[in-house]
């Protein structure tokens, strides 16, 4: 458990970094959302090849990584409506909220935000709120 | 060029951080959100450390112009909390909850998270077509009140 906070802080770091190349050499905010609704949009089709790029490094590189390592389990539920639900919810919701837990979460809440904050404490507290009622009262995941 | 090639590097730096820090794991992240049952605090500490380095570069952007590449810095957006960032939270948390993967790892795991991971993906882009027409009338609504 303890090494999971340590390869957690360590890993965080990392994301911090990657967020920072991404702010301080391209003068851009790292938020997935964001940079995937940018494209599906069309708001974002000014800068789609950099875009691309990024999405390109995020979903090639530790593909990659996996392959070399033999195999990867994220242990996705094969429950395939509750994947269809949370997709759509996730997508609808980061739109809305112009943001996700990269944009919101980490890029916002650094810069005192207090957009990036309010967003950051609800979609935390409606999470442990729908695992409550769904994990624990409905028992669907 | 050289643009895309950074937005490349950052993508890359971010999967691998996701990777190391083991978002990319469902059970974890639904760990974290699982107060009631076997919590797991690693998320937090995720946010820690990715907080640090980039508060560290919002100090930088105020010493500078302008990014590397000249673009301008993000300005900060409008302090106001409206209703679509506070109804859009709630829709994502609860999303973010059933399957335990936001729009990061969901791209990071792409490659390896088989059928599922693909369809959570044409549904969260399904979601993100829907978005502008629902954002209209959240916005209205929220006037109206």
């Amino acid at each position: 458990m303890q090494q999971d906070w340590i390869f957690g802080f360590a890993g965080g770091l990392v994301i911090g970094l990657a967020g920072a190349i991404f702010l301080l050499v391209n003068g851009r905010i790292m938020g997935a959302s964001g940079l995937i609704g940018g494209l599906v949009d069309r708001s974002g089709w000014g800068n789609a090849a950099e875009r691309l790029s990024f999405l390109a490094g995020l979903i090639l590189v530790p593909g990659a990584v996996v392959l070399l390592q033999g195999g990867y389990d994220n242990h996705l539920t094969d429950n395939l409506a509750v994947i269809v639900a949370a997709g759509l919810l996730v997508g609808v919701g980061t739109r809305l909220a112009n943001g996700c837990t990269s944009g919101h979460g980490v890029c916002g809440i650094s810069r005192l935000s207090l957009r990036g904050i309010a967003a950051t404490v609800t979609f935390i507290l409606a999470g442990g709120a729908a695992m409550l009622f769904f994990r624990h009262l409905v028992g669907a995941i | 060029m050289k643009r895309n090639l950074y937005a490349a590097l950052a993508g890359a730096t971010f999967g691998l951080g996701l990777l190391l820090s083991g978002m990319t794991d469902t059970l974890k992240v639904q760990g974290w959100l699982d107060l009631f049952g076997a919590w797991d605090p690693t998320l937090a500490f995720v946010m820690a450390g990715a907080i640090l380095p980039m508060a560290l570069a919002w100090r930088v952007t105020r010493l500078r112009g302008g990014s590397v590449l000249g673009t301008a810095f993000p300005t900060k957006p409008d302090v106001r909390l409206d209703p679509n960032l506070i109804v859009g939270s709630i829709f994502f948390g609860a999303g973010w909850a059933l399957a335990g993967l936001c729009p990061g790892p969901a791209m990071a795991t792409a490659t390896f998270s088989g059928a599922g991971g693909l369809l959570f993906l044409l549904a969260m882009v399904a979601g993100m077509v829907a978005a502008p027409a629902l954002k209209t009338r959240i916005a209205r609504l929220g006037a109206a009140a």
